[in-house]
């Protein structure tokens, strides 16, 4: 390998066309092509040496990239003029033309007009030069604080768990075991030695200094107990603390310990502040969690399709919970499913097999479609559309059969939004166009009308976006990079992506300790719509459930209102680039509060009040609500 | 160049060439002057003296032709001893040779040394070799003086450069395991000179089909040279080489056992394989030892400077390693101490007490230079009260040890935008201050005290002088911050250094000037001058008032801090001198190069006295211990290399780093070795095992082969992530907390 690379470096001499080129660029016509080659050679010589010595100033810069400056320093040591104007901080692109039989690579310089450059506003002034310090390491132990990175990367968990004879972990190895360190210097001579050794695997203890036993007493605590802002503080330090790593065990017995016993107390709240802690430790970047699905899998499991979660199920509302919970269900088989795990799959087989069953309850049923639903619109056209028919003669028979328990209906109802919810938007797009109620009627029966009407909602929504997206791209075509984002995904009959620019998967927002999680158990969802609009009138909108809250919880007393929950909605980001900040207009947001009961009514306003304001394309990188999920509950762009 | 591609040579012309380093061109006289400095000349001619000898009919027309040189430029001397040692008849030399000139002897002897001579000077040297080589140019076909000359125009058939290699290469591969390895080592060298042979007369095409055989073979650690040489293909690339050139002047220095090179020396003349004879024999300096061939493990430990390794008598002189004797200032330190004790109301120990007089009592050690060597700067009172202040933080010093490691305090140096280019902290690590690569200097206060600047001189007329506070009044209240700038310096900051006092910070930068500023007024005082390219780095004595400065011209320089030019300079490193280190007791100067070797200088006669080889890359760090017996090096490598003094010999290699080691420190005690690196990680090392177990006996150090056990990882007593920080420098405070910084690059 080396050889062949030192053999190019031998061989690598600029073009004779370059230097055509050049010469034609300073006016000199015709050169030969003996004087091109022996300009070539030259040039190319001078370069590398150029370059050399470049690499001197970058070493001693303590450097790792070299940037122009120490171009400019190995010319000035060469005694050669540096370059001139303006340093460029980022990568200038190479751009590749063709014409006339010659290929060319020249990069844009474009003529700027310094009165253009004088008039603009001056840039931000750069932060000073601070100084910080922090310990790196206490007699020896590092600390894990933010400062300092995360003692075991995913990675070493990862290798641990899967390979345990191979690693060590930091801060245990002793004198016996401090080889295992060397393996990133893979000292050759090394390796006859170890050879000799039975690596043993060093007993795990998990012990925790008395730090991390105050840290865990804290964080539970604060996690279950009563006062919101405190827990919102503890998930945010599960979400990002860096040195959580010894103390997963503990968390994953506590949440799965927690759901057991809380779910034969029917103590919904508390349920629902450990589904957040699991949310949280799938969050923070830095936990492998693999090691514990085993534990956190059934408790998220328990909670979405336990037959009673609450002390009162025709009031309080555990089904923000079962979404909840399927939601992160959803999101764990995404994230950990493997063929040789195959989470997805049995998962998928539990959920089957109870909804099958008839003697399920409504709640356990709601539970086993929610979760399967949240899967994605493959799960949802395969297993829960055929059943639609058998579904909706279940319904029909609880809601127009005579005598039935309130809690049954109540449940029926719940079903049947749920299924409404989540098959509109599949049956949108696998159904050729004309909307027939009697069709739909034979195909999904007692269903079928209820159907059709959302699909129709469903289908004018998404050719709605579909115009804002085609002329979004169109607009992309103008040269602005942080813009130029996939958004024509959306188009049409795309399949379902979000956009790549905005990091906001549904399921992250979900967890974020703001009033978009079910932070109380309460009955009837408040929806708001949320209209950005940018400066040209895009605009684009966010169906978003809110749970408002009621106090129904007999253990907790807190009431975070409706206004509360209002607030940081309208502090919703535009989530694109920093680098238009600067010349982006501002974006206006609408907040429309729905009455709550309009679940159902609320769509054709939600299309009349987005069609109303928008006309012009879209040029924020704001989140636009895909159109498969319309009425996709607790949607909070964070 | 005019004259190169004209192909014309007469006298004429030759001087005009000649007289190029030198504007006063005043005919032959100043000829004269010009040979010396290029040590090839000399070389040439000792070869054409052999020859002659032999006997051959063609070297006696070449030594008559050397003959014709040396009295035409006035060298009768010489001409004289050349004639007699040949034995040429009277006739042969013309009657001017019978005048004679002062400049005569003095020129002989320069050839002589021409070694150092050249290396002294190499602003001189550079001019003066490319005239020499414009002169062997022309000559290709005359029998002309400049044939014999020049360094590489005997010249074979370039189709058989190959062969002959291959053929040496086959040989070598078939010899006994025992010499194969210190055989493999004429490779290098004798690839590059082959290749520079090929370039040097024209034959481009077999030269570039030369390297792209044979580079391969070459070893790793090469790679950088070789990719200079890669680049290099025509005889007019070479002129402004310094690497090359240097390259040409000096000679590859190879260690070789008696047997081995009998059995190289036996292959050569029976396969009548004179090219590549002559190349060992004129470009190679082969240090014969007796006794066993060294290993593999052995030579690789040694090698991979740019010029082989050091001569074994290089590194014979002796050196006074020893610490100076601490100055007497016990009395004021026990009085202070107990006071200071009883004023906190603790009881009185003894003890620590007496470990301090102990300490001080010790006799004056044999291998010390005498107090008096150089001349230090007095102790001022000032001086005095931080001494007692440190006798004071050393009783409360934690002894480290394997199971005692230093806390790591890290000063992360935020939205620096990569420009932090070098970091010191004051001795009592009272003041932190970075160099950037905007040309500034920022000082920090990291204790509560803020910086203040002394009062301006009509605010200090109003002062009351005879009281006591007066240092406190001359402080201008106004002006207390927590960091000042210091800007003066018109190119990036590459060395920073605190002189012990904190009285003065220095400076040096890209613009190739040394700045002194004061820490009392903040200001720029002196600006030293006299390396005209950048200086990569300065440090300052640990006495205070001298300090030493090395930079990309190769030379380092040591200062007094009042005078404005240097008082020594040292040169003989082939490339920049990297980095600089004072030894503990002042005599003696340590500086690291590019050209990976690691010299030591003594400050007395400016000599080198040491010359360590062994790392593969740019030396960029160096510590001594604080018991002055051993210095630890670090290099773009990544290997951290520990050195015994003394004997001059390579005692330990830390292999962990996996990039540039750009700082290291031993602790106050010496029992840690911390290192830094880009690698974003501060490791620590066990020292006094890896100096305890050394087998320093009389053979190794009188053979200079060492056996290097690699027991890194048993020395490797801790590894400290940073996030995305590189670690520019590290600091034992005098209480053994070990403070590192870095820019965070995120």
């Amino acid at each position: 390998m080396a050889e062949e690379r030192r053999q190019k470096q031998c061989s690598v001499v600029l073009p004779t066309e370059s230097m055509k080129a050049m010469a034609e660029s300073v006016g000199v016509g015709q050169l030969q092509e003996e004087s091109c080659i022996a300009l070539s050679e030259e040039v190319s010589y001078r370069i590398k040496e150029i370059a050399q010595d470049a690499l001197k100033f970058m070493h001693h810069g303590k450097r790792r990239k070299l940037t122009t400056s120490d171009i400019d320093n190995a010319l000035k040591l060469k005694n050669v003029e540096p370059l001139y104007g303006f340093q460029s901080q980022e990568f200038i692109p190479f751009r590749f033309a063709s014409g006339g039989g010659r290929e060319l690579h020249f990069y844009e310089e474009k003529e700027v007009d310094l009165s253009d450059i004088i008039n603009t506003p001056l840039p931000r002034v750069p932060l000073d030069v601070s100084l910080k310090a922090h310990w790196l390491s206490i007699e020896g132990v590092q600390p894990s604080i933010p400062e300092n990175p995360p003692p075991a990367t995913k990675e070493q968990q990862k290798t641990e768990s899967t390979e345990p004879l191979k690693v060590v972990k930091p801060g245990q190895e002793e004198e016996g075991t401090i080889q295992g360190k060397g393996q990133g210097a893979s000292a050759p001579d090394g390796k006859g030695k170890e050879k000799g050794l039975i690596r043993l695997k060093p007993r795990s203890t998990h012990e925790l200094s008395v730090e991390q036993q105050l840290y865990y007493k804290e964080i539970t605590e604060a996690c279950v107990g009563s006062c919101e802002a405190k827990r919102a503080e503890a998930l945010q330090s599960i979400a990002t603390d860096p040195g959580l790593y010894q103390m997963l065990p503990r968390f994953s017995t506590f949440i799965s310990e927690g759901v057991r016993v809380n779910v034969v107390q029917n103590n919904l709240a508390l349920l629902i502040y450990l589904m957040r802690m699991v949310k949280a430790l799938m969050d923070n970047p830095t936990l492998y969690l693999e090691k514990y699905l085993h534990e956190l899998i059934p408790a998220v499991v328990t909670c979405i399709v336990s037959k009673q979660l609450c002390l009162r199920p025709d009031v309080d509302n555990h089904w923000a919970l079962r979404d909840f919970a399927a939601r992160l269900m959803a999101q764990s088989c995404k994230t950990f499913s493997t063929t040789t795990n195959n989470i997805q799959s049995r998962i998928t087989k539990t959920f089957t097999k109870s909804w099958l069953d008839d003697k399920t309850q409504w709640t356990t049923r709601y539970g086993c479609i929610a979760g399967l639903a949240e899967l994605g619109p493959d799960v949802i056209k395969t297993l829960i559309l055929p059943r639609l028919t058998v579904e909706g003669a279940r319904i029909k028979a609880v809601m127009e059969g005579s005598v039935v328990s309130n809690i049954d209906k109540i449940g029926a109802e719940h079903v049947q939004s749920l299924l409404l919810k989540h098959c509109a938007s599949v049956i949108a797009k696998i159904r050729p166009q004309p909307d027939n109620v009697e069709q739909y009627r034979a195909d999904y029966g007692y269903l079928g009308p209820m159907l059709c009407s959302h699909v129709v909602k469903a289908r004018t929504q998404a050719a709605l976006q579909a115009q804002q997206v085609n002329r979004t791209t169109l607009t992309i075509t103008q040269p602005r990079p942080t813009l130029s984002v996939s958004q024509s995904g959306l188009s049409g009959s795309g399949g379902p992506r979000t956009p790549s620019i905005i990091k906001v998967p549904s399921s992250l927002t979900l967890m974020s300790p703001r009033p978009g999680t079910p932070s109380q158990p309460s009955p009837p969802a408040t929806k708001y719509i949320v209209m950005g609009t940018s400066a040209g009138a895009a605009s684009t909108q966010q169906v978003i459930t809110l749970s408002s809250s009621q106090s129904a919880s007999p253990v907790t007393c807190t009431v975070p209102s409706a206004t509360s929950t209002l607030q940081p909605l309208v502090k919703l980001e535009s989530g694109s680039g920093p680098g238009i900040t600067t010349s982006r207009p501002l974006q206006k947001y609408i907040v429309v509060s729905l009455p709550s009961s309009a679940s159902s009514s609320l769509e054709p306003k939600s299309s009349v009040l987005s069609t109303s304001i928008s006309s012009t394309p879209l040029e924020t990188g704001m989140k636009l609500e895909r159109s498969e999920s319309p009425g996709a509950s607790t949607q909070s762009p964070h | 160049m005019a004259a190169v591609q004209g192909g014309v040579v007469d006298g004429k012309e030759e001087v005009s060439i000649k007289a190029e380093p030198q504007s006063d061109g005043t005919g032959t006289g100043d000829a004269a002057d010009g040979t010396p400095p290029s040590a090839s000349p000399g070389s040439g001619a000792a070869a054409g003296g052999g020859k002659a000898a032999a006997g051959a009919p063609e070297d006696q027309q070449t030594l008559l032709a050397v003959l014709q040189f040396l009295s035409r430029n006035k060298l009768s001397e010489s001409a004289e001893i050349l004639r007699r040692e040949a034995g040429l008849p009277e006739d042969a030399l013309e009657p001017k040779g019978t005048e004679t000139s002062g400049s005569g002897p003095g020129g002989a002897g320069d050839v002589d040394g021409g070694d150092p001579a050249s290396l002294l000077s190499r602003v001189t040297v550079c001019p003066a070799a490319a005239p020499a080589l414009a002169k062997v140019t022309a000559g290709d076909d005359q029998p002309d003086v400049s044939v014999v000359l020049s360094a590489y125009s005997q010249q074979g058939d370039p189709a058989l450069y190959q062969v002959y290699y291959r053929d040496l290469k086959k040989f070598i591969e078939m010899v006994l395991d025992c010499h194969r390895a210190e055989l493999s080592q004429v490779f290098y060298p004798l690839f590059v000179h082959m290749y520079l042979e090929l370039v040097y007369n024209n034959h481009e095409n077999e030269a570039k089909a030369f390297f792209e055989k044979f580079s391969g073979d070459q070893e790793c650690y090469y790679e950088d040279d070789l990719r200079v040489l890669s680049g290099l293909t025509k005889k007019e690339h070479m002129r402004g080489n310094e690497t090359l050139l240097d390259f040409r002047t000096s000679k590859f220095v190879l260690r070789i056992s008696r047997d081995s090179y009998q059995l190289l020396k036996r292959h050569l003349q029976e396969r009548q394989n004179n090219q590549i004879w002559s190349i060992i024999q004129e470009h190679l300096y082969i240090d014969i030892f007796d006794g066993m061939p060294r290993s593999k493990s052995q030579i690789d430990a040694m090698s991979g400077s740019l010029a082989g390794e050091a001569k074994r008598e290089a590194n014979k002189a002796k050196v006074y390693y020893g610490l100076l004797k601490e100055p007497e200032i016990e009395l004021p330190l026990d009085d202070e101490d107990e006071e200071a004790e009883n004023e906190e109301g603790k009881p009185k120990k003894k003890k620590p007490k007496k470990d301090s007089m102990g300490s001080k009592s010790k006799k004056q050690d044999p291998n010390a230079p005498s107090q008096n060597r150089i001349p230090l700067p007095e102790l001022k009172d000032s001086d005095k009260l931080d001494k007692i202040m440190y006798m004071k933080e050393a009783t409360k010093r934690i002894r480290l040890g394997a199971d005692n490691l230093p806390s790591i305090c890290f000063y992360s140096f935020l939205n620096a935008y990569q420009g932090l280019t070098a970091v010191d902290f004051t001795d009592d690590s009272s003041l932190i201050a970075g160099g950037f690569a905007d040309s500034t200097v920022r000082v920090w206060s990291v204790t509560p005290k803020k910086l203040r600047k002394v009062k301006s001189a009509a605010d200090l007329n109003l002062i009351d002088k005879e009281s006591d506070d007066v240092l406190e009044r001359i402080m201008d209240e106004k002006t207390a911050s927590e960091s000042k700038i210091l800007c003066g310096h018109s190119g990036p900051v590459y060395g920073i250094s605190f002189s012990p006092d904190r009285n003065y910070l220095l400076s040096s930068a890209e613009d190739g000037t040394v700045r002194l500023w004061s820490l009392q007024t903040f200001t720029c005082l002196v600006a030293y001058k006299g390396h005209n390219y950048p200086v990569w780095d300065t440090q300052f004595s640990p006495f205070g008032y001298y300090f030493v400065s090395g930079g990309h011209d190769r030379v380092a320089r040591l200062w007094a801090t009042d005078h404005y030019q240097p008082l020594r300079m040292f040169a003989g490193h082939l490339a920049d001198v990297t980095c600089t280190c004072f030894h503990p007791n002042s005599n003696y100067v340590v500086t690291g190069s590019s050209d990976r070797t690691i010299r030591l200088w003594d400050v007395l006669t400016g000599n080198c006295v040491r010359i360590f080889t062994g790392h593969k890359g740019p030396i960029h760090a160096l510590a001594f211990s604080p018991n002055g017996k051993f210095l630890a090096s670090g290099a773009t490598d990544g290997r951290v290399l520990l050195w015994d003094i003394g004997h001059g010999l390579m005692v330990g290699e830390l292999k962990g780093h996996t990039d540039t080691v750009y700082s290291l420190r031993f602790s106050r005690d010496g029992e840690i070795l911390a290192s830094g690196s880009m690698d974003n990680t501060v490791r620590l090392w066990d020292a006094m095992k890896a100096f305890d177990d050394l087998e320093t006996d009389d053979f190794t150090a009188a053979t200079g082969h060492i056996h290097l056990q690699d027991n890194s990882q048993e020395l490797l007593l801790g590894t400290y992530m940073t996030k995305s920080t590189p670690v520019i420098h590290l600091h034992f405070t005098r209480r053994n907390l070990l403070l590192a910084a870095g820019a965070y690059n995120p």
